[in-house]
């Protein structure tokens, strides 16, 4: 496994190097936002000396380099820096929030991912029919919706009627259970928002692969249909599937902004958009950061996966 | 025949229809064939590819292909009519009963699994045999196809095992229920010829053992008549007849048998040998070549002189296309050059001048892909000619026109034309006419009539000897193919990993005392008589069981 270990290694040391160059997008990219915090915190009746004054307290005269150059040796220390709204370190404010974003995504991954792949396979199985393209079209249709309009439709239909909170406000007291419950409906519009893709990645996968002689060969040793997809193609499918997954937990992750806001869940895309407008940029600056740390390992991750499931690599010559 | 012989038999197909779909339409692919096939026997299907012999061998199936169809006819196997039963009983017998082994071993094992589960799957899954049993019964098929370490090789991934060693592992699944019927499609087409008799007598041997009955599909007369009791000739669809092998071999009754018995004796008249003086053409001059740290290429040099052709013979990995490669540019030698006309060509294409690069163009094994699908052969053509001799407009236009003559395609019908719309043997003589169309001294020609059939190749090999006295061109003629050889080389270089290891002229190659290895390439070579691999089988048996 000598090239394996290689080949990480090398996808790792790009992934930081990727992430560098995000640093670097996400610093011009707060650093264009009209306003400051010292404009907002001291609204407009404040003199201009007295916004100078606090602009220097918080370091944001010096220039746009240098305050960059800090910010990137302090992140790579792992010091995040503090949070200019209320002077806590950031790294504190996204500890408290990660876990439920974590949690939110991981639940939602739980219900998409078997979902998609049971519908993928059972869609390549009974490929052109009536079934088929049931499940192609409700997940087309349910994909071409923006998230925060689904999210709106389901709390119509299921929070309105009382089955399920509207709202989903955990702490770190709630119960497994009752946040299970309370985290029931965004967890439903993640579902709905990824399981399209993945799951026509994993019929098209499937069914690119029933042309070729290997299949062809399992159907004339006369084994099932069932077994013909299952244990000869899906194998040799698992790479582009991997793939895919990894794309839309990466997007579970941060994606879930919109729907975090809508449910009112302390997540770290709320985090994202009250920093945002209250100019709070250092706290800004390390969520964007830490979702493209999880969109860059993820990927990773399925890499690894996609190598690891192709013999060809895994068992060379 | 009566009805009691019906009876006896254990597979009849009668008056299979077989229909196949392409643009809409259905068109039948299989007219009407009656077969039939008693316990233990072995029949051959011959013909070129179209004829429908694998389509026939996987109606002995049940089966079609996606896209084809079944539109008359019926197929008795056991006295189990295989196009009335369900779907479970036609699962049933596949693998257990009628047990099939395709042409490519390398695409049909599954990439996935290793090779011991795939041939544990049927033996389980039909019921016969627990897994324990299966494996073990693995194993002693192994050993008896004479596969290295057969009691380890079954725990390899397919890609860790060579084809001539997959094909033999797919005979030995086909094995595993040991079934009343196998289904060999081409098996060995793929294999190099020395691969190849291992292969031939591994099967043989036991298919012999077992008592199997075999149809077995190929377009190499002389590899059926080593296995088949019985040969049928198919032609688009249709029977042409069915004899005993022997008498089919000895007197064969249609035009289009004894045509294809014909092809095989084809060859070009001896020309005289050349003056001793004449200045070579192509020079290749100590050249040894590498892929990364590996040298593929070891101290080649030859001559190829005006006018005449040296074919580059060997196995798949001897390095003969790598010299195409060296030739042509793409490859820089790591020691060694490339002369033309006694002056050095630079060792990669990009440096060398256009007049240079028009000297020397390629045909290729692969017409299909080599073919931009995209263009018409107007195009295709008229590309080179205006590149590299700048022709343009009406002259152009004749040009194209006096090219596609000279590759016995009627212009007005074929111009405008897209490589789809051509047979495999065409696209071939379009390959030849883009090459010609740069007029060039010197064409390598890389395998280009292993892709087609035999009558169709003795066509484009005629057609390239026509173009040599015509136009007096040079050809490096890279093929693994022998009789290809003897038809039409004047000197012949012998390749084995990478080093010549016999050169010279062709009477004097294929004249004894031959190089161990030249022998043992024109030992493997299948002959027409059927007695020739039971020979070589019992020299084989013999040396196996001498002590060492």
């Amino acid at each position: 496994m000598e090239r394996l270990s290689v080949i990480i290694a090398k996808r790792l040391a790009l992934g930081i190097l990727t992430l560098f160059v995000i640093s670097l997008i996400i610093f011009s990219a707060t650093e264009m936002l009209p306003g400051d915090i010292a404009q907002t915190v001291l609204g407009q009746s404040a003199t201009p000396d007295t916004v100078a004054a606090f602009r220097r307290e918080l370091g944001l005269d010096q220039s746009a380099p240098t305050r960059y150059l800090n910010w990137l040796t302090g992140v790579a220390h792992g010091d995040l820096g503090m949070s200019l709204a209320n002077r806590r370190p950031v790294s504190e404010l996204i500890a408290s929030r990660v876990g439920n974003t974590i949690f939110l995504s991981a639940y939602a991954a739980a219900i998409a991912v078997p979902l998609s792949l049971i519908l993928g396979i059972l869609s390549a199985l009974y490929r052109n029919t009536t079934f088929d393209r049931s499940v192609n079209v409700a997940a087309l249709a349910a994909i071409s919706f923006p998230e925060f309009f689904v999210a709106y439709i389901l709390v119509f239909f299921l929070a309105q009627t009382g089955y399920f909170p509207s709202m989903a406000n955990v702490d770190a007291n709630t119960a497994f259970g009752e946040k299970l419950y309370k985290t029931f409906l965004p967890a439903l519009t993640l579902t709905l928002v990824v399981t399209a893709h993945m799951m026509r990645m994993t019929r098209a996968s499937i069914i690119n692969l029933l042309a070729l002689p290997y299949i062809e060969m399992a159907r004339l040793k006369g084994m099932s249909p069932l077994r013909v997809i299952v244990y000869h193609a899906v194998p040799n499918a698992l790479a582009p599937i991997i793939t895919v997954i990894a794309l839309n937990l990466g997007w579970l992750i941060a994606g879930v902004v919109v729907v975090e806001v809508v449910f009112v869940y302390p997540g770290l895309g709320q985090l994202m958009v009250d920093s945002v407008s209250k100019r709070d940029l250092p706290v800004a600056q390390a969520v964007a950061l830490l979702f493209a740390a999880a969109y860059v390992l993820l990927n990773l991750l399925a890499d690894v996966l996609g190598m690891i499931t192709n013999p060809g690599l895994s068992h060379p010559k | 025949m009566t009805s009691k012989e019906n009876g006896s038999k254990l597979l009849n197909l009668t008056d299979i229809w077989i229909e196949g779909q392409s643009n809409g339409q259905w068109t039948p692919l299989v007219r009407g064939v009656n077969l039939s096939l008693h316990r233990g026997e072995v029949l051959g299907l011959i013909g070129e590819s179209g004829a429908g012999k694998s389509t026939l061998g996987l109606a002995a199936m049940g089966f079609t292909r996606d896209g084809c169809r079944f539109s008359g006819g019926s197929v008795r196997f056991n006295d189990v009519d295989l196009l009335k039963t369900s779907e479970a009983e036609k699962r049933r017998l596949r693998g257990r009963s009628i047990a099939y082994v395709a042409q490519s071993a390398a695409a049909s094992f599954n990439p996935a699994h290793r090779l011991i589960s795939q041939h544990c799957e049927m033996p389980v899954k039909h019921g016969v045999m627990s897994r324990d049993d299966a494996a073990r019964d693995g194993m002693e098929l192994y050993r008896r196809m004479r596969l290295p370490n057969p009691t380890e090789i079954g725990f390899r991934y397919p890609h860790q095992v060579s084809g001539g060693q997959l094909q033999r592992a797919m005979t030995a699944m086909a094995m595993s229920c040991r079934p009343d019927l196998i289904i060999f499609d081409e098996p060995t087409t793929a294999l190099d010829v020395t691969t190849q008799i291992e292969v031939l007598r591994a099967i043989r041997r036991i298919v012999t053992d077992f008592n199997t009955a075999a149809i077995y599909i190929s377009h190499d007369l002389a590899v059926v008549a080593q296995m088949a009791d019985r040969i049928k000739v198919l032609l688009r669809g249709e029977e042409v007849e069915e004899a005993e092998t022997r008498t089919m071999l000895s007197q064969p009754k249609e035009d289009y048998t004894k045509s294809l018995w014909a092809v095989r004796s084809y060859a070009r008249d001896v020309r005289p040998p050349l003056a001793v003086d004449k200045p070579a053409l192509l020079q290749v001059a100590g050249v040894t070549a590498s892929y990364g740290s590996h040298d593929v290429l070891t101290d080649i040099s030859f001559d190829v002189h005006p006018a005449r052709t040296v074919a580059v013979v060997g196995e798949s990995g001897s390095g003969k296309s790598t010299i195409a490669r060296v030739i042509t540019g793409l490859l820089r030698p790591r020691i060694g050059q490339v002369l033309l006309d006694g002056k050095t060509l630079l060792a990669h294409y990009r440096d060398r001048n256009r007049e240079e690069l028009r000297q020397v163009q390629m045909i290729y094994q692969m017409a299909d892909t080599a073919l931009n699908p995209k263009l018409r052969l107007r195009e295709i053509i008229g590309r080179p000619a205006e590149m590299y001799l700048g022709l343009k407009g009406k002259q152009l236009q004749e040009r194209i026109r006096a090219l596609l003559r000279m590759i016995e395609l009627e212009p007005d019908k074929f111009l405008d034309r897209l490589p789809s719309e051509l047979s495999g043997g065409q696209k071939q003589r379009v390959g030849i006419a883009r090459a010609l169309a740069a007029e060039p001294k010197l064409i390598i020609c890389d395998e280009v009539t292993s892709a087609l059939d035999q009558i169709v190749a003795e066509g484009v090999l005629k057609l390239l000897d026509r173009l040599q006295a015509e136009l007096g061109l040079s050809y490096v003629f890279i093929t693994h193919d022998l009789a290809t050889v003897r038809a039409i080389a004047d000197d012949v270089i012998v390749m084995q990993k990478g080093r010549v290891v016999e050169q010279g002229m062709k009477e004097d190659v294929f004249q004894p005392p031959h190089h161990p290895y030249t022998a043992r390439l024109l030992a493997s070579v299948p002959q027409m008589d059927p007695d020739w691999l039971t020979r070589s089988l019992e020299k084989f048996t013999d040396s196996l069981d001498s002590p060492q």
